[in-house]
């Protein structure tokens, strides 16, 4: 099997390489991004760096998402590895680092102050004992985006939707209404695990995820992950979402939101943006007909409101790439480009200073937000890597199908914990 | 042969053997020569490409591995124990197990009643098998994302056809109860044709005379197709059921686009759940686990097929 896939790939890096003209240093830039309008601002990017670094070359690579995530062990474990590679962080992050297949970049980030220009938090998730081995581009939080014409309809008030139990009594009036309150896609899974995990970031805060990862207070199987899975099970009796939801694939139901067939979607911030793409008249909702509002808290519980879940994703440097790749990536995270990047509302940056770009008043309170919270809480599939992080996408989708209760839900996440522990 | 000649005449030991001897030397010879040019290439593509990655998972299933490095974290059977104790496996087996019996007691019949009709000669037979088969030649995957839109409780055909009923369509692809139900009518859908073809051929091939000499004796038209045709087809239908219950064993690519093993895990299939459990859950000792399982019961069932069932051929 290995050696097959080595094969393969060596087939492909010849392939690959063979249209490369001879440059001094090649500089390989492997990424997943499959909005056009943004890689055209990466390929311009690449390309004014090459004007003014002569015997550089930037060469950019794709593999699709999923495909990415399968291959990478392998890819990263050829000599043909690319140098600057797409991460989400957390466990992945982790396991990458102790394999040894991480270039260690402290110095070369540290010099110059160059790393005080960068959100700390951002940083930090790059990180491991200290030494750095990538730099943060972007950073999300999840959310409910609505849609203030569907809202009006069944009477609701989206900005009186403050707790649990509001957004419960939200879901009665608006099914009541005729409405669809929530629109999620739910055979992809993750768009599940969003309402198990804000539960969590709710419920137990930062202590409680800490303390699970130590396996205190009962670890995964604890009492407040057990909690949020009956919170989760509350709304999901109201069956709030789509019909069929369990067989819809995330596109497909941001493309139902977009279309105006549901009132909300618990959504990644960037979901502002493809909604419009993935809507049926690929115009989808105005900004005027789109709302936002955070996460509801949970009465009693330990976490802050202004606790965020999200994505911190940035690029990696791989073990023995030139030390072109390095700076390039850090020109790359830079001011100018990020808030070029801001400008097109394609991100909420992580550069200081760059936010400014942002010029859409939704994105910029997604930014505001993200500044203002003292824990922003990773993804559970990435945080917890894909071994246990896979479970928690199956356990969610399992409550919100009936077939699994929110206690076993929790268990079978500690189990799979310390199985790959 | 020498040896038997040998015994049966001691009497002419030494004339009988002598030209036996000259005559194996050039003949072994040249088997020899043709040993050593096919066989290495074979054996060497079959070691590589077979005995060897069957070995590694062997090994890789003693470990907890991330697939990071080298393996290094040596667990013994427990990841056998946790593929056991995993309620989606039993499962993946359980549909399995649908899938052939849904090939044995729908598939097949159905392939073999219209093979029966299709294989004389009458106009539009030809046509009529070409659209039979059609199915079958379409990529796994295709068919996967064509029937996701045909099942599609909004926009779907199933939906429509509900919808002329005045009934609420269904998400059948999005239920435990249906989903698996939903993957089998595909099932049939897709590999009808190809056993109906391997049927035809069969018939084709039959000497017509047997069938013939029934109805002169007297034998109806049933009588000879239930006593004559479907004995002479026993050869193939033993092959077919072996080709429908190998490619049970290994369907994943209809299932992906359509369910992915879900919701609840209620469609997996083995393959399917070894990718979804092991491949992109990045274990890739528990995964090879799941692959030895998967390869000890195909070669535990062909084995015990062809020694069964297949022994004549």
């Amino acid at each position: 099997m290995r050696l097959l896939e080595k094969l393969g790939l060596a087939a492909a890096a010849c392939l690959l390489g063979a249209n490369v003209a001879a440059a001094d240093t090649i500089v390989k830039w492997l990424h997943i991004e499959v909005n056009p309008a943004q890689v055209k601002i990466w390929e311009e990017v690449a390309r004014s760096y090459e004007a003014s670094h002569p015997g550089v070359k930037i060469e950019m690579q794709f593999l699709e998402n999923e495909a990415y995530k399968a291959k990478l062990p392998t890819i990263l474990q050829s000599k043909d590895r690319p140098h600057i590679i797409y991460s989400w962080a957390g466990g992945v992050l982790k396991a990458q680092v102790d394999a040894g297949v991480l270039e260690d970049i402290t110095d070369s980030v540290k010099s110059g102050g160059y790393s005080d220009t960068i959100a700390p938090a951002a940083l930090a998730a790059f990180t491991q004992n200290g030494h750095v081995y990538g730099l943060p581009i972007a950073l999300s939080q999840v959310g409910f985006l609505y849609n203030k014409d569907l809202m009006a309809k069944g009477n609701v008030d989206a900005s009186k939707i403050k707790t649990w139990d509001d957004l419960l009594g939200a879901v009665k009036t608006l099914k009541a209404a005729g409405v669809t309150p929530i629109v999620v896609g739910g055979a992809d899974k993750w768009p599940l695990h969003f309402f198990w995990t804000h539960l969590a970031v709710r419920v137990g805060g930062k202590p409680a995820f800490d303390a699970a990862l130590k396996g205190e207070n009962g670890g995964f199987a604890g009492e407040t992950f057990q909690k949020s899975g009956e919170l989760f099970k509350q709304l999901v009796d109201l069956q709030p979402f789509q019909n069929g939801f369990l067989g819809f694939k995330n596109p497909q139901a941001v493309g139902y939101f977009g279309d105006g067939k549901a009132a909300m979607i618990l959504a990644i911030s960037s979901f502002y943006h493809t909604q419009r793409a993935l809507a049926a008249d690929k115009v989808g909702l105005s900004d005027d007909k789109l709302g936002w509002f955070d996460f509801p808290v949970v009465p009693g519980g330990k976490g802050q409101p202004s606790d965020t879940l999200g994505g911190i994703t940035g690029w990696l440097i791989t073990k023995g790439a030139p030390k072109e790749a390095t700076d390039f990536l850090k020109y790359f995270i830079s001011k100018d480009v990020q808030a070029r990047l801001a400008a097109g509302n394609f991100i909420v940056p992580v550069v200081k200073g760059a936010e400014a770009g942002l010029n859409s008043t939704f994105m910029k309170q997604i930014a505001a937000n993200l500044a203002k919270s003292n824990y922003h809480q990773n993804f559970y599939d990435q945080s917890l890597g894909p071994s246990v992080g896979r479970v928690v996408n199956d356990v969610t989708a399992e409550i919100a199908g009936g077939s699994m209760s929110p206690q076993d839900a929790a268990k079978a996440i500690e189990a799979a914990y310390k199985q790959g522990n | 042969m020498a040896r038997r000649i040998a015994i049966a005449s001691p009497m002419g030991v030494a004339g009988e053997t002598a030209p036996q001897v000259a005559s194996r030397g050039p003949s072994w010879d040249g088997r020899f020569t043709v040993l050593i040019l096919f066989l290495p290439p074979a054996l060497l593509l079959f070691t590589l490409f077979v005995v060897l990655p069957i070995g590694e998972a062997a090994w890789y299933s003693g470990f907890n591995w991330n697939g990071f490095g080298r393996p290094t974290h040596w667990i013994g059977f427990d990841n056998y124990r946790f593929v056991l104790e995993t309620r989606a496996f039993w499962l993946a087996l359980r549909n399995n197990g649908l899938i052939v019996a849904v090939s044995l007691a729908i598939q097949l019949p159905l392939a073999l009643t219209l093979a029966l009709m299709l294989a004389e000669k009458f106009r539009g037979a030809v046509a009529l098998r070409m659209l039979f088969f059609m199915p079958y030649i379409l990529a796994e995957i295709a068919t996967g994302l064509i029937f996701s839109f045909v099942y599609d409780g909004d926009y779907g055909l199933v939906a429509s056809i509900w919808r002329t009923f005045g009934a609420e369509p269904p998400h059948l692809l999005a239920s435990t109860d249906t989903a698996m139900l939903a993957v089998l009518i595909v099932i049939v859908w897709k590999y009808f044709g190809f056993h109906m073809m391997l049927f035809i051929a069969a018939l084709q091939s039959l000497d017509k005379s047997l069938v013939e000499a029934a109805r002169i004796d007297g034998a109806t038209r049933s009588q000879a197709l239930r006593h004559v045709v479907i004995p002479l087809l026993y050869p193939t239908i033993r092959l077919s059921v072996f080709f429908a219950i190998v490619g049970s064993l290994q369907l994943f690519d209809l299932v992906m686009p359509l369910t992915r093993g879900g919701p609840a895990d209620s469609s997996n299939t083995m393959v399917s759940f070894l990718y979804n459990n092991g491949i992109s859950r990045m274990r890739v000792g528990y995964g090879s686990a799941i692959g030895v399982i998967l390869f000890v019961i195909c070669v535990t069932f062909a084995f015990t097929y062809k020694r069964w069932f297949m022994r004549d051929e």
